[in-house]
């Protein structure tokens, strides 16, 4: 195709991408740079027969002028990056000298709402994707061994956790695990706790989220596990068969073999997906024990009495950061290939 | 996939339907007891003192005077103005579907044409863009947003949600492209056909399968999406699923919960209804992308 139909054809779509992903991601990483500006005081003397009195009031008309003339904030540099609510490089210092034993240090490190945060998002990735692939996996073999004539309803079945959007699916086991719900009030009974509830343990809302997660995600993985396995050969497999293999031989060295390119596909996407686990905090109503990087910038963007843009921005470039590093081996591998393919 | 072979033991056989029905359970259970639930009163589904109320009804019996009641849908579709937000969802789902799958066509198709090497770099781009986490976008979003005084109302969310959803649909279309044999139109272009001609003579005839999976996702991602409605919109305008997350925050009054219940299950029912229908180009979407690994 000449370059010039090519841009034609592709402008819409290319102009819609630049303007709409490629400059947002410039304007957050330009709006991380700069804070809300401080609100302007002043003295007021106020006297009356018993004497004078000074106090400090905000200037309101001050205020609304100076943020109407610089509304993007004063310029912060990295500031946000290592205040408190981020990297808190100074706080980390001062720990590092205060506390005694390294336990005690890495207890007030992670207490640091980004570490916090960036903790519960690595522990959910890391729960969440083995088990999706796993679960998947296991499903998707068993599907394959029931009878072709009733596999349409039971796929269906099994794809509606993930055809469900993640605040309506964390809603809906909410609901039951809730104290007042069918199985929180059953495990209350069982265990004989009146008060055993999700929102009494951090613990406990962690293993229900990442419970969440996995429930959610697994039916993508089953999906294409499902199809991949489709397209295994069954030649090898007789051979195999009359060669006296058990069937989880089979499946270690013949099955995993053929589905390997979907598998790290697979893993890729579900890592990128629960990176940006957020919606089910809110679902869980568990912003208490547990909150991800998502989640803090949406409590950045949701702030009643300043949006605090330049923090939110700057949680943004880390969370991109993140992503980027996560990305970083599947960037490589395609470029090598592409290189080799030339 | 039986083939003779395979024999399989009979305790096999039993402890794999037992898996199966146990997942299914798992998996299905949720849904349809929420279903049952939002027929019920809140005293019965969220009983603080027997979860059995909500199976016997004990408390809507006394409420209403039946076992089933459809207060709840009542209440969030007039009093909680979810007719509204059903409304926004519908404009947004059906403008947001149409724009991306006309941009997405014509891109994906050049793309899928182009031997030339930036046709790869716009695709890794894509796969780049795909990752970014929606959140961070809204972030960069909402302050030219304000200044531009373009925030919430619904044209920015659709034109928004349509860029978000571009690097999925151009992936989905481009391998589909992929599928369609070159010669096809390349032989019109030979007979002097131009390649707009082409394509709306060759291709677009043969592309609907492709077209229709790509809609559905898009179609799924309007109708879903929470981060970029919840705060791209006022709520005047708010679609759904924000919609509901505003019945959960409000708690002071009785209602609400069940609001958000009955609110859940109108909001799923159609999603529901259409994946049943569209199964096979939901699986179809699903692994084209795994294909290529």
């Amino acid at each position: 195709m000449p370059n010039k139909t090519f841009f034609w054809f592709f402008l819409p779509t290319g102009l819609a991408m630049i303007l709409f992903i490629g400059l947002p991601i410039i304007s957050t990483g330009v709006q991380s740079f700069y804070a809300q500006h401080d609100q302007v005081v002043k003295e007021v003397k106020k006297c009356d027969p018993f004497g004078c009195t000074v106090s400090i009031v905000v200037d309101n008309e001050a205020t609304t002028k100076i943020r109407e003339a610089k509304p993007l904030g004063k310029f912060n540099g990295f500031g946000t990056y290592i205040d408190r609510n981020h990297l808190a490089t100074e706080e980390i210092k001062k720990f590092w000298n205060e506390t005694e034993t390294f336990g005690e240090f890495v207890d007030q490190v992670t207490n640091l709402p980004f570490y916090k945060a960036l903790i519960f998002t690595l522990t959910y990735c890391i729960f969440v994707t083995p088990n999706v692939l796993l679960l998947g996996f296991i499903i998707a073999l068993s599907l394959n061994a029931i009878s072709r004539k009733i596999r349409g309803p039971l796929i269906f079945g099994t794809i509606l956790p993930m055809i469900v959007t993640p605040l309506v699916g964390s809603l809906v086991l909410f609901w039951m695990i809730d104290s007042q719900g069918i199985i929180g009030a059953n495990i209350q009974n069982l265990m004989n706790d009146p008060y055993l509830s999700l929102k009494s343990s951090k613990t406990l809302t962690w293993i229900t989220i990442i419970i969440y997660g996995i429930w959610h995600h697994s039916p993508f993985a089953f999906v294409v596990f499902y199809a991949a396995l489709q397209t295994v050969p069954q030649e090898p497999i007789e051979a195999a068969i009359i060669d006296g293999a058990s069937r989880f031989q089979r499946i270690k060295h013949i099955v995993l073999p053929h589905i390997y390119p979907v598998v790290t596909f697979v893993a890729l996407i579900s890592l990128m997906d629960n990176f940006r686990v957020f919606e089910p905090i809110i679902g869980f109503s568990a912003e208490g024990s547990a909150q991800s990087l998502s989640w803090l910038i949406y409590d950045n963007l949701v702030n009643e009495e300043v949006i605090l843009f330049g923090s939110a921005a700057a949680t943004s470039m880390m969370t991109i950061i993140g992503i980027a590093i996560l990305l970083a081996p599947v960037l490589v591998r395609t470029w090598k290939e592409f290189k080799t393919a030339r | 996939m039986d083939y003779g072979l395979d024999k399989k033991s009979n305790t096999l056989k039993t402890f794999n339907t037992i898996f199966i029905i146990s997942w299914l359970l798992v998996a299905c259970f949720p849904f349809i007891w929420t279903f049952w639930g939002s027929f019920k009163v809140r005293a019965d589904f969220f009983s603080r003192s027997d979860w059995w109320y909500a199976v016997s009804a004990f408390n809507t019996l006394i409420e209403t005077g039946e076992k089933f009641t459809t207060n709840a849908y009542h209440e969030a579709w007039f009093e909680g103005e979810f007719w509204k937000a059903s409304k926004n969802t519908i404009i947004v789902t059906v403008f947001v579907v149409s724009i991306s799958l006309f941009l997405g066509t014509l891109g994906a198709y050049a793309l899928s044409r182009s031997t030339e090497k930036y046709a790869f770099w716009i695709l890794m781009a894509a796969l780049i863009f795909r990752a970014m986490p929606h959140i961070t976008l809204v972030s960069g979003y909402l302050f030219p947003f304000f200044e531009l005084q373009i925030w919430g109302i619904l044209p920015t969310t659709i034109v928004v949600l349509v860029a978000i959803n571009q690097p999925f649909t151009l992936w989905l279309l481009y391998s589909f492209f992929k599928t369609i044999p070159k010669e096809l139109d390349e032989s019109a272009l030979i007979d002097g056909c131009s390649y707009f001609q082409a394509f709306r003579h060759i291709i677009m005839p043969v592309m609907w399968p492709g077209v229709i999976t790509a809609g559905l996702f898009s179609l799924m991602l309007a109708y879903n999406d929470f981060t970029v409605t919840a705060l791209l919109l006022n709520q005047e305008n708010h679609t759904m699923v924000p919609k509901i997350q505003s019945y959960l925050g409000t708690n002071q009054h009785e209602g609400n919960l069940m609001w958000a219940v009955s609110a859940v299950v109108s909001a799923t029912a159609p999603l529901f209804m259409l994946v049943m229908f569209f199964q096979r180009q939901v699986i179809s979407g699903l692994t084209t992308g795994a294909v290529k690994g």
